[in-house]
C-alpha cells in the first residue's frame, strides 16, 4: 500500500484563461474572477486520478480538505485521509506549504500536487528534495521539469507508482519566473531549485531519453573528462545544475547546486559567489567557465546563472565556456537552439553560435546557440 | 484486382517455452556413450588424470539434463514462436535490408567442395574460393569505384572499425597521431560511426542536422580543425534522406587535412547510381550480407567489405587476396598494415552467396535492385503518411525518400496514449514482426523505420499498410487492445523496460539470471 499526499492549488490556471499570465497574488486573482475565471485544477486533477483509480486498494490518499484534494479524491471514487483546514474558496501559498510538511510528516511515499511553478516552488520550500513529487499541470506557468506531460499522463505515472513499477528518480529544475516581467512580456527567470520527481522513460517531457544509468554513465564521463582537460593556468568558474555538480563532487569540493563556485588547481577558491566577487576572482587571470543547459528550455545564460553578467562574460569570452550536458538532456531541446538572454544583445552576439558541448569522455556534439 | 488481405485470424503458437534449464531433469541424458573397450582402456589408461591440474575441471559442467525428444520438441516450438526471416512481411525491419535470400544459394555454400574446406589449408588446394573472393572484389570496386577491398571484417561494425585503425595507422605513418585525435560524425549515421572509432581511441564530436534534416555543414566548418582525423558518416541516413551535398563535407575535412570514410550499409538505394569515388571519398564499406542477399538476422553471419583509395592500400589488413596471374594467393608481405581485424579471410559463406547473387542480378540488376527499392519505398510512403496518427521525420522538406524512412507516431501518441512500443506490440497479432523503431536516442519521437526492398510485392506494400490503417483505427477507438498486445502471439511484452538499461539486472545468459536474480 503507498501512501500519496495530493496538494491542489485551486486557484491554479485562472489568471491564464483570462490571459493574465500567472495567478501569483491576490490582486491578480481578483481580476481574474472579476474576469470571469473558473477553476479548473481540481477538474484537472480528476483526469489525472481515474488513472489511479482501478489501483484504489493499493494506494491511500492523504489530502487537504475540499478544493485543496479531498473534492477531486471523492470525485473519483476514493476515500481519502483528510487533513488540516482552509478558509474555503481564500486558500494561499502557505496552505501548500502546510500540507507538504503535514504530509512529509505522515509519511507519504510521493506528493502528487496540482498547480503551476508557483505551487512548485512552495512544495520545494517545504520538502526540498526529501520526498518524490510529481506535478500535474494545472497553472499558467510549467516552465519546471516536474510535471507529467498533461493530467492523463501525470495519473498514468502514478498508477505506475503504486504499483511498485517506478523505482528510479531524478532531480529536476523548480523555475522560478518573476510575474510581474512575465505580464510585460519579459521571461526573466532563474533556476530555484530541485524536486526529486519519479522517473519513467515513456513519461519523461520529451521521451527522448535513453535510460537513467545510461544518463549516470553519461554523468561520470562527463566528469572525468573536465576533470582530466583542467589546466592549471586557469581560474573556472562552475555553473549551477546537477551536471556540473559531478565535477564538483568528482573534485570532492564542497558545491551549492544552485550557484556559482569557484576552483583553481582542483581547489576550491570560493561557493555561491556573486558577480562583483567572481569579478575580483578572475582580475587579471585567465579564466573558464562550465555552464550546462536547463533541460527541456536551453538557456545556457540569463536563467538561473545571473552572476555571469555580460562584464564578467565579455571578459571570459566565448572560446572559453565549456557547456557540458548528458545527451539525455541535449536531446529534450532537439530541433531548437541553446538560448542565450543576459541582457545585454552585444553580449548576447558574441556568445551566439556553435558550442562543441561535452556529452561525455572524449565526447562532443556541435550545437548551436541563438539569443 | 484481389482486395488487400489481412491476416484477421491469426494465432500463433504459444508454447510459453520455458529455458532449456528448466527443463533439466537430474540424471536425464540424451545420450549414453558406450563405454571404451577394455583393450583401449588398458591401452591409454586413464586419459583425464594425465591432464595437467590447470586445465582439469574440479567439477561438472553446468549443462542442461534432457532427453533428445524433449530437446527436439524443445527447439520445434522455439522454431514456432519466430516471425523469422524468408516467412513474413518482414519489411518491418527497417535499416536491415532484409530481402529475399535466393535458396540455390544455399545448396552452393552446402556443396562439399566448399562445405568442407579448412582456412588452414594450403593455398593452392583453396584456389576456388580464392577465385571468388578475387571477383567479388571486382565487383564491389565497380559499385565503389575505390581502388582495393578487403573482406576480411566479420561485419559492417568491424569494417568501419577497420577504417579507423587504418585513419590511425594513416597518422602515425606522418607523425601526427597525437595531434590528429578528432573523428567526426553525424548522429544519424549509424551509431558504429561513432563507437567504433571511439573504441580505436579517438575523440568523436557529432554534427546535428539542419531544418532539413541532413547534418549541418554550418556545424562541419566550426567542428574541423587540425586536430580532425576523419569525418565517418553515412548516406543515406536513415532518415532515409540521401545528402546531395557530401561532396562538400568532403571538401570541408580535405581542406584541414582529413580523410573521409563514406558508410554504405544502405547501398540498397544507390546501387549502380552513385559512387564513393565521385563524392571523393578515400574509403568506404558495404554491408556484404544485406545489400548483397545473403542470409542475415539471426539466420546467418554478417560479413564486412572496406575499399580503399591507392594511398592507403598498404594499410588494409593482411592477407590480401591476390592474383599473380596464373595463380591466387594470400599477400602478407605489407609492412604498414593495421594487421588482422580477424582470423583468415573473412565469412567466405557470405562471400559466395554474395558473388553468386551479383552474377545472378548482373550490372542492370543491380540498377535495378536500387530502383525498385526507392519505387517501394515511395509507394509505401504514400500509403502510410495518410493514416491518422503517423508522419515522418522533417516530412515535407522536399527530399525524395530513397530506400526507408523513419516515421513516427508521435501526433497517435499525444492523441491516444499508443506510441510506437505498444504499436510494437499489437503488430505481431496480425502476422506481422515488430518493427524497427530506432537508433538511441529516440530524436524522433515515437518512431518506427520500414525498409521495403526490392524483393516485397506490390501486395505486401498493401497488407502492411493496411495493417497499419488497422492499428489507428484501433489505437483511437479503443486504445487498450493495443497497451494490453499481444493477443495472439508466442511473444510477450517486456514488463520491466527499465532493466534493459540496467547491468545490474540484465541477464543474456543462465549463468548472468541465476547470478542476478536467483
Amino acid at each position: 500500500m503507498k501512501k500519496i499526499g495530493l496538494i491542489v492549488n485551486p486557484i491554479a490556471g485562472m489568471g491564464g484563461s483570462v490571459g493574465l499570465k500567472g495567478s501569483d497574488g491576490l490582486e491578480i486573482l481578483e481580476k481574474a474572477r472579476a474576469l470571469g475565471a473558473k477553476p479548473k485544477s481540481s477538474y484537472r486533477t480528476t483526469q489525472a486520478l481515474e488513472k489511479v483509480s482501478p489501483f484504489k486498494d493499493k494506494v491511500e490518499i492523504i489530502t487537504y480538505p475540499g478544493e485543496m484534494g479531498e473534492n477531486a479524491a471523492r470525485a473519483c471514487g476514493f476515500e481519502p485521509t483528510v487533513i488540516g483546514s482552509i478558509d474555503k474558496d481564500n486558500t494561499t501559498p502557505q496552505d501548500t506549504k502546510n500540507a507538504a510538511k503535514d504530509m512529509k510528516k505522515l509519511g507519504v511515499d510521493l506528493i502528487l500536487f496540482a498547480g503551476g511553478d508557483g505551487t512548485a516552488r512552495d512544495i520545494y520550500d517545504s520538502v526540498g528534495i526529501s520526498i518524490p513529487v510529481l506535478g500535474i499541470p494545472t497553472g499558467v506557468k510549467i516552465h519546471s521539469a516536474v510535471y507529467g506531460q498533461n493530467p492523463k499522463r501525470a495519473g498514468e505515472l502514478i498508477s505506475l507508482f503504486v504499483q511498485g513499477k517506478v523505482v528510479e528518480f531524478k532531480e529536476q529544475e523548480v523555475m522560478d519566473i518573476d510575474e510581474d516581467a512575465f505580464r510585460a512580456g519579459r521571461v526573466t527567470a532563474r533556476l530555484y531549485g530541485y524536486l526529486k520527481v519519479p522517473f519513467e522513460k515513456r513519461f519523461v517531457q520529451s521521451r527522448k531519453s535513453g535510460g537513467i544509468k545510461t544518463e549516470e554513465a553519461s554523468l561520470e564521463g562527463i566528469a572525468h573528462y573536465v576533470i582530466d582537460s583542467m589546466s592549471d593556468d586557469y581560474i573556472y568558474v562552475i555553473g549551477p545544475g546537477t551536471t556540473t555538480r559531478s565535477i564538483m563532487e568528482k573534485l570532492g569540493l564542497k558545491n551549492s547546486l544552485l550557484g556559482m563556485d569557484v576552483v583553481y588547481q582542483k581547489k576550491l577558491l570560493a561557493n555561491d559567489v556573486s558577480e562583483e566577487e567572481l569579478l575580483n576572482l578572475i582580475k587579471g587571470k585567465k579564466a573558464k567557465i562550465i555552464i550546462t543547459i536547463i533541460g527541456g528550455q536551453g538557456h545556457i545564460f540569463g536563467r538561473g546563472n545571473q552572476q555571469l553578467s555580460p562584464t564578467v562574460l565579455n571578459q571570459v569570452r566565448k572560446e572559453n565556456i565549456i557547456v557540458v550536458s548528458t545527451r539525455e538532456k541535449l536531446n529534450t531541446i532537439f530541433g531548437s537552439p541553446m538560448l542565450i538572454d543576459t541582457g545585454d544583445s552585444e553580449t548576447d552576439n558574441m556568445l551566439e553560435g556553435y558550442y562543441k558541448v561535452v556529452v561525455g569522455y572524449d565526447d562532443f556534439i556541435m550545437y548551436k546557440a541563438m539569443s | 484486382m484481389s482486395p488487400v488481405k489481412i491476416k484477421e485470424n491469426f494465432q500463433q503458437a504459444r508454447w510459453n517455452e520455458p529455458i532449456i534449464y528448466e527443463k533439466s531433469r537430474p540424471n536425464v541424458r540424451g545420450i549414453l556413450p558406450p563405454k571404451a573397450d577394455k583393450e583401449i582402456v588398458e591401452l591409454v589408461g586413464d586419459v583425464v588424470s594425465k591432464l595437467p591440474d590447470g586445465i582439469r575441471r574440479k567439477e561438472l559442467p553446468n549443462l542442461p539434463e534432457v532427453s533428445q525428444k524433449h530437446v527436439l520438441a524443445h527447439y520445434i516450438r522455439l522454431s514456432q514462436e519466430t516471425l523469422g526471416a524468408n516467412l513474413s512481411n518482414d519489411l518491418s525491419e527497417g535499416t536491415c535490408t532484409m530481402k529475399y535470400n535466393p535458396r540455390v544459394n544455399e545448396d552452393l555454400v552446402a556443396e562439399t567442395d566448399f562445405a568442407e574446406l579448412h582456412p588452414h589449408q594450403d593455398e593452392d588446394t583453396v584456389q576456388g574460393i580464392l577465385e571468388i573472393y578475387h571477383k567479388f572484389q571486382k565487383v564491389v570496386k565497380e559499385v565503389s569505384g575505390l581502388d582495393r577491398f578487403t573482406l576480411q571484417p566479420g561485419g559492417g561494425s568491424q569494417a568501419i572499425y577497420t577504417a579507423a585503425c587504418i585513419v590511425r595507422a594513416y597518422w602515425e605513418d606522418k607523425g601526427e597521431a597525437d595531434k590528429r585525435d578528432e573523428i567526426i560524425t553525424t548522429i544519424f549515421s549509424h551509431p558504429a560511426d561513432a563507437a567504433t572509432p571511439a573504441t580505436a581511441g579517438f575523440k568523436i564530436i557529432t554534427i546535428y542536422p539542419d531544418e532539413r534534416g541532413l547534418p549541418d555543414i554550418e556545424a562541419l566548418k566550426e567542428a574541423v580543425s587540425e586536430r580532425t582525423a576523419a569525418i565517418f558518416m553515412t548516406n543515406p541516413e536513415d532518415l532515409g534522406m540521401y545528402n546531395p551535398i557530401a561532396d562538400e563535407f568532403v571538401k570541408i575535412v580535405r581542406s584541414v587535412g582529413g580523410l573521409c570514410f563514406y558508410d554504405q550499409a544502405n547501398a540498397n538505394a544507390f546501387l549502380g547510381v552513385a559512387r564513393a569515388k565521385e563524392a571523393g571519398f578515400d574509403m568506404c564499406h558495404f554491408n556484404v550480407h544485406k545489400t548483397f542477399g545473403s542470409p542475415h538476422g539471426c539466420s546467418g553471419p554478417a560479413s564486412g567489405a572496406l575499399g580503399v583509395t591507392e594511398e592507403l592500400v598498404k594499410y588494409l589488413p593482411v592477407p590480401l587476396v591476390e592474383y599473380d596471374g596464373e595463380k591466387y594467393y594470400l599477400n602478407y608481405d605489407s609492412e604498414k598494415s593495421i594487421g588482422k581485424v580477424r582470423d583468415f579471410i573473412g565469412v567466405s559463406g557470405v562471400i559466395l552467396r554474395a558473388y553468386a547473387w551479383s552474377m545472378a542480378m548482373g550490372a542492370k540488376g543491380l540498377r535495378e535492385c536500387a530502383d525498385v527499392s526507392v519505387i517501394n519505398n515511395n509507394y509505401l510512403e504514400k500509403k502510410v503518411l495518410g493514416i491518422r496518427g503517423i508522419s515522418s521525420a522533417y516530412q515535407g522538406n522536399d527530399i525524395t525518400r530513397q530506400e526507408q524512412i523513419r516515421y513516427s507516431f508521435e501526433k497517435l501518441y499525444e492523441e491516444t496514449g499508443v506510441g510506437s512500443n505498444d504499436m510494437n506490440a499489437r503488430i505481431v497479432d496480425y502476422g506481422i514482426p515488430s518493427f524497427w523503431s530506432s537508433h538511441h536516442p529516440w530524436l524522433i519521437p515515437e518512431p518506427m523505420t520500414l525498409e521495403p526492398c526490392e524483393t516485397y510485392s506490390k501486395d505486401d506494400l498493401d497488407e502492411y499498410a493496411a495493417v497499419l490503417q488497422r492499428l489507428s483505427d484501433e489505437a483511437y477507438s479503443n486504445p487498450e487492445i493495443l497497451k494490453t498486445a499481444p493477443h495472439n502471439s508466442s511473444s510477450h511484452r517486456r514488463n520491466d523496460e527499465e532493466s534493459l538499461d540496467d547491468p545490474t539486472k540484465w541477464a543474456t545468459t543462465w549463468a548472468a539470471y541465476l547470478k542476478k536474480h536467483r
